[in-house]
């Protein structure tokens, strides 16, 4: 195991609970009709986000999907300019325009998220062919759930990617469940790393819900790609806590299991090895929520507060 | 120089591959092997594999290459060698490419051409001779360029590598042995101006890509035949269409025929068709014609596709049918 400061693991674990307070209070809004739309929430996954994005470099390019919040988080997006997307305010991020799924902030590396599950592989293999081209200090990462591995757009992505030689780490999130379908009803495969090996490329499952397993194996998966020349695949086994939207009532799948997996929360394990190893305190930690919970409040009165956008922006970015 | 159609848009290609050396080409077959169409002969000699580069029959991720790499900056045009095969694309170019800037609040643009080929003439069937141009002209954030002549397919890609837009490319299978005389020198047309390629006041004729050529001989025709002074005006681009031009000449002649080889319904025609009546209802002197494809599929057989296809004929009698 990598060797990781109690700074950064303080840093980490805060993180992952900016990530969750924020979802949690976008439930709220969406409540409120403050936040309309399908919003698809990370809560449960935040270890993958927080952890990746930790070993990459500032300059390194990530590509995100319809569950994105967490990427965006985890990369250092401002929590305000989020809220007031979400809100459909002109202060955010796309004007308005993009809401949830398209969230992205290119001053930051990220590149988008994607409205269509398994989009944005594609997108990554040209974000790593302009790496490999004119950027080569620069690595990609993309991120996509289980749901998109059994799309053209997968196997199109990672075998062109294989074969011209990219730096792009696929990351699947492995959330058991694209909507109502099942992974083990999806994909032929305990082990869904093992699609890698079609493509020639290494692939690699973990634990998803343990941040410093999550944290030791991106370091090998970057080293790997920076080495070799080569894609990665990257399967973080989780589960989503919350339904696939807001408007899912979860029919297709049992409490008990929603119970057991909670039991694997992210943050919980995390923070429990924390306290145990004495790296943070219970006061700590509450000092840590109120911090979190006063930035997430500021979010939120700078979104109510931005304007709407005037009804000409119906017309304006169509071209360039 | 005598050049063909082919020839123009290499050279188009060339020409903006020296000027941008971060440009790069991608697609099926364009390497040494030139392009099936051999559209991009002469290119991987002139700038090697890495900006001439090959690429596995993968249609999706062609264009997410394009697009990715394009949003960083590096313009990439891709070629997709049947219009046919951008069904497959369309995923990455519909939701993706035409939307992203607007999605974004225009912090993104997608600066990428893409390149494919139409139409039916060469015994290719059903799956290889397709006009699917209205179906990309009805997404907002995509240009749809048509050429007809090699001079124009040379300045207008040469444009539309310049745009800072997707641009869809249709180049018409039956053009690329086309030639005509090119100046030695820089050609750049605008994206959205139509050109009148024949001027007369007894009929306004609408059409583009190969279209233009059967439709001047059309006119010719009627011409010689009949005494009609057709003003044939090729659109050379589908979105955004060259509303001003056709207006301007609908109003000189009170009589529209719209000519192309994609299906009727629900094609450019009737869109164009629709665009007169609101702008020009009061000018024109009889019902807009419209003389299109069929609504079939392209059939293999000679004979049936010859019938298909929309012939001097074919416009002759419709016009003096009609109108």
């Amino acid at each position: 195991m990598v060797n990781i400061g109690k700074k950064e693991k303080i840093k980490l674990l805060k993180t992952m609970k900016k990530i969750r307070s924020f979802e949690e209070a976008v439930f709220k809004l969406t409540s409120q009709s403050l936040v309309q739309g399908s919003v698809h929430f990370y809560i449960g996954q935040e270890a993958i986000a927080t952890g990746i994005c930790h070993c990459i470099d500032k300059k390194d390019y990530v590509m995100s999907n319809h569950r994105g919040h967490g990427h965006m988080i985890a990369r250092g997006a401002r929590l305000e300019k989020m809220m007031a997307e979400l809100m459909g305010r002109k202060d955010g991020y796309c004007k308005g325009k993009g809401g949830t799924m398209h969230l992205l902030d290119p001053s930051i590396g990220m590149m988008g998220a994607n409205g269509i599950v398994g989009g944005g592989n594609p997108i990554a293999v040209g974000l790593g062919y302009a790496c490999k081209n004119f950027e080569k200090e620069r690595i990609v990462v993309s991120f996509f759930g289980d749901g998109a591995l059994n799309t053209g757009a997968f196997h199109e992505s990672l075998n062109l990617a294989s074969v011209w030689e990219l730096p792009i780490l696929f990351v699947c999130e492995n959330n058991q469940y694209a909507i109502s379908t099942s992974v083990d009803y999806s994909t032929p495969l305990a082990d869904l790393s093992k699609r890698a090996a079609s493509y020639g490329i290494v692939g690699t499952n973990i634990d998803g819900n343990n941040i410093l397993k999550v944290i030791d194996e991106t370091k090998n998966c970057i080293k790997a790609i920076k080495k070799d020349k080569r894609p990665v695949l990257l399967v973080c086994n989780t589960y989503r806590h919350m339904g696939h939207s807001i408007h899912d009532p979860r029919t297709y799948r049992t409490k008990e299991e929603e119970k057991n997996w909670k039991k694997k929360d992210p943050i919980l394990l995390f923070e429990s090895k924390l306290l145990k190893e004495k790296t943070i305190d219970q006061a700590a930690i509450k000092d840590m929520q109120k911090d979190i919970d006063r930035d997430i409040e500021k979010a939120i009165g700078f979104g109510k507060k931005s304007p709407k956008p005037g009804k000409q922006e119906l017309f304006n970015d169509i071209y360039a | 120089m005598e050049t063909t159609f082919s020839e123009a848009i290499s050279q188009a290609i060339a020409e903006e591959m020296r000027l941008d050396e971060r440009l790069t080409i991608i697609g099926e077959d364009i390497g040494a092997y030139g392009g099936y169409f051999k559209a991009t002969k002469g290119l991987y000699e002139e700038f090697g594999p890495e900006r001439v580069k090959d690429t596995p029959i993968s249609e999706i991720a062609l264009l997410g290459t394009a697009i990715g790499s394009s949003i960083l900056g590096y313009r990439v045009i891709v070629e997709i060698s049947y219009i046919d095969f951008m069904t497959i694309s369309s995923e990455q170019i519909i939701n993706q490419a035409a939307k992203m800037h607007y999605m974004s609040g225009g912090i993104v643009n997608v600066p990428i051409v893409v390149r494919t080929q139409c139409g039916a003439g060469i015994r290719n069937a059903a799956q290889h001779s397709q006009s699917l141009e209205a179906l990309f002209s009805h997404i907002p954030g995509l240009k749809v360029v048509m050429p007809s002549t090699p001079l124009e397919a040379k300045g207008l890609l040469r444009t539309s590598i310049r745009d800072n837009n997707p641009v869809i490319f249709i180049e018409h299978k039956k053009l690329y042995k086309t030639s005509q005389d090119i100046p030695d020198k820089d050609i750049v047309i605008p994206i959205g101006k139509a050109v009148k390629k024949r001027t007369g006041d007894g009929l306004t004729l609408i059409t583009y890509s190969y279209m233009t050529l059967v439709a001047l001989k059309a006119a010719k025709k009627l011409k010689e035949d009949n005494g009609i002074e057709v003003e044939v005006i090729d659109l050379r681009t589908l979105l955004p269409f060259d509303k001003e031009t056709i207006i301007d000449s609908v109003k000189n002649t009170g009589k529209v025929a719209i000519v192309h080889e994609a299906c009727r319904s629900f094609g450019a025609a009737a869109e164009i068709s629709a665009f007169i009546q609101e702008e020009a209802f009061d000018y024109l002197d009889a019902p807009i014609l419209r003389i299109c494809g069929p609504d079939t599929p392209v059939p293999y057989c000679p004979d049936l596709e010859d019938e298909y296809m929309i012939s001097k004929e074919d416009i002759v009698e419709g016009i003096l049918k009609n109108l």
